[in-house]
């Protein structure tokens, strides 16, 4: 049994944040309530006056790299990082070597998660056989193996019509198709956005008209064949304001943004460093001013990492061959608090909305808020605490990310997985740690 | 006044005073350059290695023969561009070279920013001899320095481009240093070859080479590569030709004393006709032999640079 004392809770059913106790038993939310009168001789306490208690965040957009590419990531890595960043739940994506796109991968993923694994892992199909983008999975035998969602990610699903199959399909079983949006005939071999960076720089631009004729695609997609896409990582200006009108027009979308698009813009590019490399590219002032209007009013649903771990040495090159993608997940909670929270754009309870509970809302997985009987997954962090991002304390293989050496406020302090205390005080633990209170508050 | 910097990696990131030391200390060169007996000590001691992942003749003989002037020994490496992607990594060669004694290391790469990355990555001083799309400094500081001495200023004087500026790492260069010298540029070329936002720069840009060469002082032309024609960007090299290739007709137009400039190698009638290149052929060789006193300048700049610091200690 933990009991969480003192802490500021945000339940993700209400909107006001209040000071209480949690108790967990097993892996369920037993008790939770403004200063529950708890005495259990057994249970492990967590003094939680001054900090937050979070739903356990969830991201619903990962790469984990397993299998096909485990130098750069792996189940373990992934989701320790995972643990680290406050995530409770993560839906990792399909673009693995074999990709997922079968009934068999998908129980690979789930098997070996709950092997290696600390946190729970749902994992993401690929909408078309092979990640070719030519003819649609056997949805119905990936959802029986416990696929969330469907998503081709790294690459657009091309030709309409399947897309369009794949979405009349998909509407029998209810899963989400997420698509990358990007038209790669405009990409043409660029690297960065196209711009006055890209110009001064002499780096092939992309232009956001590739991203955005993606997203007018699919909106006029979902609205013609009547069916739900999540649209990814959303970077630009005119991106979201499609996605506005579409919503205006009650056209049935959902979308994400990752924390590099409200954080960093393409100035980060000068100087080379290919940890600002990414797809879509980091924009200029004005996309992150428009992204974090999208996520105040509404029109961004959720946030995602897009965590894409790499190798050091597909990083530390000449940026035209260098990979795209940034290790995400164990700065997203800071970044978002930092940018989002701190500068008065979201609540902290809107915040947790676009972490937690919205995300879990589009998959269709439990989680995203704390009841009594709902998941003990929990996340604890400390709002006052400032601090310089490392990562070479990262717990992901992957180093890739801009931010290292900045300054940022918010920091994860426990995460708990189905009752259990996987990450505190910067440590992962497996396996249950009893009565070792004193343990947990170093 | 010494360099700030170690590595000399674009006219960006010079200052107005360190163009100047350059250029002044380039025409101190140039006199050398010119006398019977070629040799000075400036060098002696140092190693030049010169690191090219794409072909140039000319750069790189001028290196060469800037190096081995001032008594450095000097030494080539030449890579293959498709052994970027796969093999020995540049971070990795760049160190090698350096274990073995190089002070100077001076880079080409068809990439941008490659000449960054190695800077970053060793303690010898870095040369870009262009890289990729972003700058050659080398090549704007020499082109300057022609025009400084051909009308004794640079700055009002105006300069138009012509050509293919967004693959062009000589117009971004000559942009940069120019203007902070106080130059008025104009830029012409097809508008599939023109950088996005490039205005921003403080340029002016015109899609008829006529406007554009209306009053100059100097005219630019930039080599035109075939590929763009078969990548799309032009629908042919007869239209360029036609459209923007520089004539006697357009050069009318231009200030009586114009200088006509070209990095080189030139297309003959695609770039420019026959006449104008010869008529302006003492510019063009010109600048050959002022790209060996700048190179000279920057070679002894930046090692007097190190000698300085290894002072300090
Ligand atoms: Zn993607």
């Amino acid at each position: 049994m933990i009991c969480i004392k003192g802490g500021n809770i945000i339940d993700g059913i209400s909107n006001e944040p209040y000071r209480g106790d949690i108790l967990i038993e097993k892996n369920k939310v037993m008790k939770i309530g403004r200063s529950l009168d708890i005495n259990f001789p057994n249970s492990v306490v967590i003094d939680a006056a001054g900090l937050y208690v979070l739903p356990g965040l969830i991201d619903m957009h990962c790469h984990l790299r397993e299998p096909g590419h485990e130098y750069k990531e792996d189940i373990a890595s992934g989701t320790r990082s995972a643990a680290a960043g406050g995530f409770t739940s993560i839906a990792c994506m399909a673009n693995t070597n074999p990709p997922i796109d079968n009934g068999g991968m998908v129980n690979f993923i789930k098997t070996r998660a709950k092997e290696n694994g600390v946190v729970k892992v749902y994992p993401i199909a690929t909408v078309t056989k092979g990640m070719k983008g030519k003819t649609i999975t056997e949805i119905g035998e990936l959802y029986k193996a416990g696929a969330v969602a469907l998503s081709d990610d790294g690459r657009p699903v091309e030709d309409s019509n399947v897309l369009k199959l794949a979405i009349q399909y998909s509407k029998m079983f209810n899963m989400p198709i997420i698509n990358h949006c990007e038209d790669l005939n405009l990409v043409n071999d660029g690297v960065m956005n196209e711009g006055y960076m890209s110009t001064i720089l002499g780096l092939k631009g992309i232009n956001r008209a590739a991203e955005e004729i993606g997203i007018a695609r699919d909106i006029i997609m979902a609205k013609h064949y009547g069916a739900s896409i999540h649209i990814a990582h959303v970077s630009t200006m005119g991106g979201v304001e499609l996605i506005r009108q579409a919503k205006r027009e009650g056209i049935p979308i959902t979308c994400e943004t990752a924390p590099h698009y409200f954080s960093a813009t393409d100035e980060w590019v000068d100087g080379y460093d290919a940890n600002t490399k990414v797809n879509p590219p980091l924009r200029t002032a004005d996309d992150v001013e428009a992204i974090k209007e999208g996520l105040r009013d509404g029109t961004i649903d959720a946030i995602a990492t897009d965590h894409a771990p790499h190798h050091r040495d597909e990083k530390n090159i000449e940026y035209n061959i260098a990979a795209f993608g940034i290790s995400g997940l164990e700065t997203a909670f800071s970044l978002g608090y930092t940018n989002l929270v701190e500068k008065g754009i979201l609540s902290l309870s809107g915040l947790v909305q676009k972490m937690s509970s919205t995300p879990a809302n589009i998959l269709g997985i439990e989680g995203g808020k704390l009841g009594e009987g709902s998941a003990a997954d929990i996340t604890i962090v400390d709002l006052n605490s400032e601090y310089i991002i490392d990562t070479r304390k990262f717990y992901s293989k992957g180093k890739n990310n801009p931010f290292h050496g900045k300054k940022v406020k918010g920091k994860i302090l426990y995460t708990i997985v189905d009752g259990s205390i996987v990450y505190a005080h910067s440590k992962i633990y497996e396996g249950s740690i009893d009565g070792r209170v004193d343990l947990l508050d170093r | 006044m010494a360099l700030k910097n170690k590595d000399v990696l674009g006219l960006r990131e010079l200052s107005i005073e360190e163009i100047d030391e350059i250029l002044n200390t380039a025409e101190l060169m140039k006199h050398i350059l010119t006398q019977n007996n070629k040799r000075t000590p400036h060098l002696q001691g140092k190693s030049i290695v010169t690191l090219f992942y794409e072909n140039s003749t000319r750069t790189r003989l001028s290196f060469e023969l800037a190096s081995k002037y001032m008594g450095a020994s000097a030494a080539n490496v030449s890579a293959s561009s498709s052994s970027v992607a796969k093999g020995e990594t540049l971070i990795d060669t760049g160190r090698t070279i350096e274990s073995m004694g190089a002070d100077v290391i001076v880079i080409r790469h068809p990439m941008s920013g490659a000449s960054h990355l190695l800077a970053k990555n060793v303690d010898a001083s870095v040369i870009n001899a262009g890289d990729g799309m972003n700058e050659h400094p080398t090549q704007a500081l020499l082109d300057m320095y022609t025009i400084r001495e051909k009308l004794g200023r640079l700055e009002n004087v105006k300069v138009t481009i012509v050509g293919d500026i967004m693959h062009s790492r000589v117009a971004r260069s000559n942009i940069w240093g120019l203007q902070k010298m106080g130059a008025e540029i104009t830029l012409a070329g097809p508008s599939t070859l023109m950088p996005v936002e490039i205005e921003k720069m403080g340029v002016k840009i015109c899609s008829n080479v006529e406007e554009a060469v209306e009053g100059a002082d100097v005219v630019m032309g930039l080599r035109i590569q075939k590929e763009r024609q078969h990548e799309g960007l032009i629908p042919s090299i007869r239209e360029y030709a036609d459209l923007f290739g520089i004539d006697k007709k357009k050069i009318e137009l231009a200030s009586p004393n114009v200088i006509i400039m070209h990095p080189g190698p030139v297309n003959r009638g695609i770039e420019m006709t026959s006449d104008v290149i010869d008529y302006t052929a003492s510019t063009i060789n010109e600048q050959v032999t002022n790209g060996v006193a700048i190179r000279m300048a920057l070679l002894y700049l930046l090692t007097r640079r190190r000698v300085i610091e290894h002072d300090m200690y």
